[in-house]
């Protein structure tokens, strides 16, 4: 309708002026730099951003078989089974325990959701420096004291992995009102004629829940499972600005976009190979995103 | 059963008052440290409020030279708001164009499009780094903010909420003769705003933290953004750690008072943003 007021040949010339802008800079912000890693994971580039020789797959060999890359899988794997349930337990927990809250209901939804505008950066200066700095002063050493625990180096020792609290508490602090917000807004649609139902029948607390609540969360619990999976692969800023001290990392603890980013532009500057792990952690991720587009689509049918 | 809702409620407001204080003590500590001189910040007795108030931390945050905390604030800004408008206008554009026009080839561009969402942006950092520096843009405010001009995201938010956008006015303005441009200036923006809004504050705030970026790009003093400076002190020399906690509390400040203000449209950016369906 709109296309035969104004004429056709308009018609290419202004979806061009409309969508070329973005269009361009995505094929060449996006597709150009992928492409030329997956080119350049075929050659090898030290030190430089052009192939020098081409060595076929020998770099995703490289990476297939080096120890700390497979490490950074595994401190994903680690990583994700300690935060995906802490914060999904956590943001429907708050979530339900907000919406059934009437007084001061903004203010309590205001409280978790303020840590999503902090910055990780920010985030970690205070668990490093105040919360769990190792010393007698910091938080939970001088909370500890009060029962008589002596204080714990929370991130200068191994074993055991204290580090680990302090890297999941700081981004469930971070990310559990996002989440929140995400679960309100998926209780807000829960039909209220369920409700009233479940209490003609004389259902309570935990039995509304059980059987009106969580069936009507499905789909949202499904999307933020995967959000949350997702998140964490790409887990970056905690890590460094928590783990790095004087400038270096320790060789623990490096989930893959770490390991990326010491390989790439450490040192080493081995694009080659970073190029290629680049194009391996692409081709996860994607795999995991398209899962999530699928069971979207099917927990929408419904 | 009343016995029973009333121990509901008791409970529900004890776990909201525990979280309540649990959420807010990081920021507590924020203030503390910032207000606070290192020797009370070191002292093994706890102090519920800094024994002697300490506001020489914010002109000693300013007068550092190691970390330019004045020149990285101006770097975030004009980084933040030119991302946040430049998206809002690409966006804005190609979500309306996508919706509207019915141009022939105009499904498999908005597939090339969405197909990129699968891939979020950090995990190709090494790529782009690859792209930007063989352009010679590291370390300058183009490398900065232009690569994050184009989200892909956010155009396809843009399209759903134009596709949902009464056809009835924009027919009656194509009737008065105004071309796709001035429907789309004249009409269709300015009744908008909320959703841009939406859509803004959470490119703001997004840009305003971004992290892995700005350090992979901003490798001189002089390009840093306020997260870097920052990540540079927290890492590096950790001696003044009460003027570390002031730098903080001013990166964070604008952000804070947005919220205070904004929260009903960063709410709403978070709603649409994160389930897209």
């Amino acid at each position: 309708m709109l296309g035969r007021l104004r004429g056709r040949q308009d018609v290419n010339l202004w979806f061009w002026v409309f969508v070329g802008p973005f269009f361009a800079g995505l094929v060449l912000f996006i597709y150009v730099p992928i492409g030329w890693s997956v080119y350049l994971s075929f050659f090898e580039a030290y030190n430089t951003v052009t192939p020098t020789e081409f060595v076929g797959l020998a770099n995703y060999r490289d990476m297939l078989a080096d120890r700390a890359f497979r490490d950074s899988l595994l401190t994903f794997v680690v990583f994700a089974a300690f935060i995906v349930p802490t914060t999904f337990a956590l943001s429907l927990l708050t979530a339900v325990l907000v919406a059934r809250t009437r007084l001061m209901q903004a203010f309590f939804r205001s409280v978790f959701f303020l840590p999503v505008a902090c910055s990780y950066v920010v985030a970690a200066l205070i668990w490093k420096m105040s919360i769990f700095s190792g010393m007698r002063s910091g938080v939970a050493n001088a909370a500890l004291g009060l029962v008589g625990v002596s204080p714990v180096p929370w991130l200068s020792i191994t074993d055991p992995p204290w580090y680990w609290l302090v890297i999941v508490s700081a981004r469930l602090w971070l990310q559990v009102g996002f989440y929140m917000i995400l679960f309100l807004a998926a209780l807000q649609r829960v039909p209220a004629n369920l409700y009233e139902a479940a209490a003609i029948d004389g259902a309570e607390g935990w039995q509304v829940f059980r059987h009106i609540t969580w069936p009507q969360l499905l789909p949202a619990s499904t999307a933020v499972l995967l959000l949350l999976l997702i998140n964490a692969f790409q887990a970056f800023d905690e890590f460094y600005n928590i783990l790095s001290s004087f400038g270096s990392y320790p060789p623990y603890a490096r989930p893959p976009l770490v390991y990326l980013y010491y390989t790439a532009l450490g040192s080493g500057q081995n694009f080659g190979d970073g190029s290629a792990g680049a194009v391996i952690l692409t081709v996860m991720i994607a795999v995991v995103a398209l899962a999530q587009t699928r069971l979207l689509r099917l927990g929408g049918r419904d | 059963m009343l016995h029973e809702r009333r121990r509901y409620a008791l409970l529900r407001w004890a776990l909201l008052l525990v979280g309540t204080v649990l959420f807010l003590l990081p920021f507590y500590l924020l203030l503390r440290g910032a207000l606070s001189t290192e020797a009370d910040l070191a002292s093994a007795e706890w102090h519920w409020l800094p024994p002697s108030w300490e506001w020489g931390n914010l002109a000693a945050v300013f007068g550092d030279r190691t970390v330019p905390m004045g020149r990285a604030l101006l770097n975030s800004t004009v980084i933040a708001v030119t991302q946040t408008i430049g998206v809002l206008v690409l966006s804005g554009m190609a979500g309306y164009g996508l919706a509207r026009i019915p141009y022939r080839w105009s499904n498999a561009v908005f597939w090339l499009i969405t197909i990129t969402l699968l891939i979020p942006a950090a995990v190709t950092f090494v790529p782009s780094f690859v792209l930007v520096s063989s352009l010679g843009w590291i370390s300058t405010l183009r490398g900065l903010i232009i690569p994050g001009l184009f989200q892909a995201l956010a155009t396809f938010l843009f399209r759903q909420f134009f596709l949902s956008f009464p056809k009835e006015i924009e027919e009656a303005a194509a009737l008065d003769g105004l071309s796709w441009w001035g429907t789309f200036w004249r009409v269709v923006v300015p009744n908008s705003g909320g959703f841009a809004a939406a859509i803004g504050t959470i490119t703001f705030i997004g840009s305003w933290n971004a992290f892995l970026w700005p350090l992979v790009i901003g490798r001189t003093p002089d390009s840093w953004t306020v997260q870097i400076a920052l990540s540079t002190y927290l890492t590096a020399q950790t001696s003044q750690i009460s003027q570390l906690f002031m730098a903080a509390l001013i990166a964070i400040l604008p952000l804070l008072l947005m919220f205070l203000f904004l929260q009903r449209w960063i709410v709403q950016g978070v709603e649409r943003t994160g389930i897209s369906d």
